[in-house]
């Protein structure tokens, strides 16, 4: 358990820096300490058996379920997961305690244990027990709702946001969603489509033709409806779209163009950019009442809102003072204040889901950074830069930014990098891709 | 302010090439006499052609401007004229912006050069009922290159007649 616990104690410092501010000495200390001299941020050995099944098929699956937990364990950068060949014990029956010596003996932490049952109406149930090897006991135990067999890639990543979050004391984010814009064709005559896919990459699927250019999509708190731009219609216009009835519709009827559009945080409402002859200014809708309301009144450019998540107060764009930098306002557009000052032009900001800070797109010295910032604009930091890295979203827990980079006269990639500037990576997709947009955690 | 000069000439050169194809030249033949070689004519006047090519359809702008040189006035001026000749044409501005910022921004950036364009030519006494307006931001570069002569280029708003032009 001693192991265990510095495994967690470090892990909860790390979230624990990143999140609380200011950060008291303590904490300070204790982050250098775990951080720097001892070297701690080694992710945690953890092993997860290849789930068990009385059946060919069901140990297939079994497999395979393990295998995208693994893989969406390693790739938060916080785990290790042991591949199974290294593996000393056999595990035969998960309803009994594991013999914990041969996995302390191979440094595993923690151990996942599953059993995939086929159920008699062909849908699948799956077991899982999540076991402290040092401090031998167990952590967690539990079935996650029968789904049919096609659906076995959602039971791996609930299993995988379970382990994340007895581990870290954080919810997971492996159980989501990524819509994002797929291009192809010369950088003269872009093809974008929008674009759908798991978190991790996989079951990729196009939700628009190539026809018409779509841009900057967002997902509602449900994750059910999509909001979007695009040039469908010919002028840029705010789009939804229903997955469920596959119904898409323009908001509205405005004299000019609108783009830039987010969902409130309840679902009922978006807010987003209307310009009319070239004057860009802030507006909300109601989408029960259809109520519009016009937040900023400025001939300056004024957009890029984004929503607190207690959808008090936005967040947006302006360069009323010369130069495009981020200002908040109260939701009725009262008390409008500039938050950011550090050095270059600041665009694309993004209320974390926990309210704490707001990631944003930094351009200076000829290159574009992501960083994120507290509401008041204090505690500026830099996560990471390039040539251009634009379009910060969110992961659910907070924890995670996922953004787009490109290369010099490259195309586009989906990348994304914690919140501690750590663990950069970049995101499979088939295609070049730009603006991603996380899902809260799927129902 | 050179490398909008310098751009307007590689435009206009790109415009002229791809509108005018070369003659081809006729070698005098023994002692027979010719019929008269036809030189190419220019674009028919009232064309599309003609307004993209002896007006100009682009004006260019300063990095993170959306305020007209002279150059972009007298450009200006000339497809003021164009339209005042063919009163029954309709045109779009289009705004654009170069790579070198971020997306819903070089929405509202190329909107404002629209509306600069379009503001202009309605000074000189055009309709506004005949001028429609709209951004691309940074979703059509005229020049995929990723470089300032590049970018100086994509920085502009387009004149396109979208009705009423002489076939």
């Amino acid at each position: 358990m001693r192991l265990m616990k510095s495994f967690l104690a470090s892990l909860v410092a790390i979230i624990t820096v990143a999140f609380v501010a200011p950060p008291s000495f303590a904490q300070e200390a204790d982050r250098v300490h775990v951080d720097i001299e001892q070297g701690n941020l080694n992710p945690m050995p953890i092993a997860v058996i290849d789930f068990l099944g009385d059946s060919a098929a069901a140990q297939q699956v079994g497999r395979d379920i393990a295998g995208v937990i693994r893989a969406d364990l390693d790739r938060s950068g916080l785990f290790r997961a042991i591949a199974p060949d290294a593996f000393i014990e056999r595990i035969e029956a998960t309803n009994i305690p594991p013999r914990f010596a041969g996995w302390k003996n191979i440094d595993s932490q923690a151990l996942g244990v599953g059993e995939v049952l086929p159920q008699a109406d062909g849908r699948i149930l799956v077991t899982f027990r999540l076991w402290d090897v040092f401090g031998e006991r167990r952590l967690d135990s539990f079935e996650v709702p029968p789904r049919t067999p096609d659906g076995w890639r959602r039971i791996a990543h609930h299993i995988a946001d379970k382990i994340y979050e007895q581990l870290t004391g954080e919810r997971g984010y492996f159980d989501t969603q990524i819509l994002f814009v797929s291009e192809s064709g010369p950088r003269t005559a872009r093809i974008k489509r929008l674009m759908i896919m798991d978190q991790d990459g996989a079951n990729p699927s196009f939700l628009t033709g190539p026809n018409a250019m779509v841009l900057t999509p967002r997902f509602a708190p449900n994750s059910r409806v999509l909001t979007y731009m695009s040039f469908e219609t010919g002028a840029p216009r705010v789009f939804l779209y229903n997955l469920n009835t596959n119904r898409r519709e323009v908001l509205g009827d405005f004299p000019g163009m609108t783009f830039a559009p987010r969902f409130r945080p309840d679902g009922n409402g978006i807010v987003f950019t209307l310009d009319m002859n070239g004057n860009s200014e802030i507006f909300s809708m109601d989408l029960q009442s259809r109520a519009r309301q016009r937040l900023t009144n400025h001939p300056a450019i004024d957009t890029s809102p984004s929503y607190s998540p207690d959808g008090s107060q936005i967040v947006f764009n302006s360069d009323r003072g010369g130069s495009p930098q981020l200002y908040v306002m109260a939701a009725n557009g009262s008390g409008q204040r500039r938050i950011s000052f550090g050095e270059g032009r600041y665009s694309t900001p993004v209320w974390s889901p926990r309210g704490d800070l707001i990631a944003f797109t930094r351009q200076g010295g000829g290159r574009f950074a992501i960083g994120v910032m507290r509401p008041d604009g204090s505690g500026e930091r830099i996560l990471t830069e390039s040539y251009l890295d634009e379009a910060p979203t969110w992961s659910p827990n907070g924890r995670v930014i996922m953004f787009f980079r490109e290369g010099r006269g490259e195309g586009p990639r989906l990348w994304s990098v914690d919140l501690t500037g750590r663990n950069l990576r970049r995101i499979d997709t088939q295609t070049e891709a730009s603006d991603p947009a996380w899902s809260p955690l799927l129902p | 302010m050179r490398n909008t000069v310098l751009a307007l000439a590689a435009v206009a050169a790109l415009a002229a090439c791809a509108s005018r194809p070369e003659p081809t030249p006729t070698q005098p033949t023994g002692g027979n006499t010719t019929p008269p070689v036809t030189t190419p004519q220019g674009p028919t006047p009232g064309s599309v052609e003609d307004f993209r090519v002896s007006v100009g359809d682009r004006v260019f702008f300063g990095y993170d401007r959306f305020d007209l040189s002279t150059e972009a006035r007298s450009v200006l001026e000339r497809q003021a004229a164009w339209l005042r000749r063919y009163p029954n044409t309709r045109v779009l501005v289009a705004g654009n912006c170069d790579e070198r910022g971020t997306r819903e921004y070089n929405l509202a950036l190329g909107a404002r050069r629209a509306a600069a364009a379009r503001d202009f030519l309605v000074s000189l006494g055009i309709d506004g009922g005949r001028i429609e307006s709209v951004s691309y931001g940074k979703e059509r570069p005229l020049d995929a290159r990723a470089n300032e002569e590049a970018w100086s280029v994509n920085r502009n708003a387009h004149t396109q007649i979208v009705s009423g032009a002489v076939s």
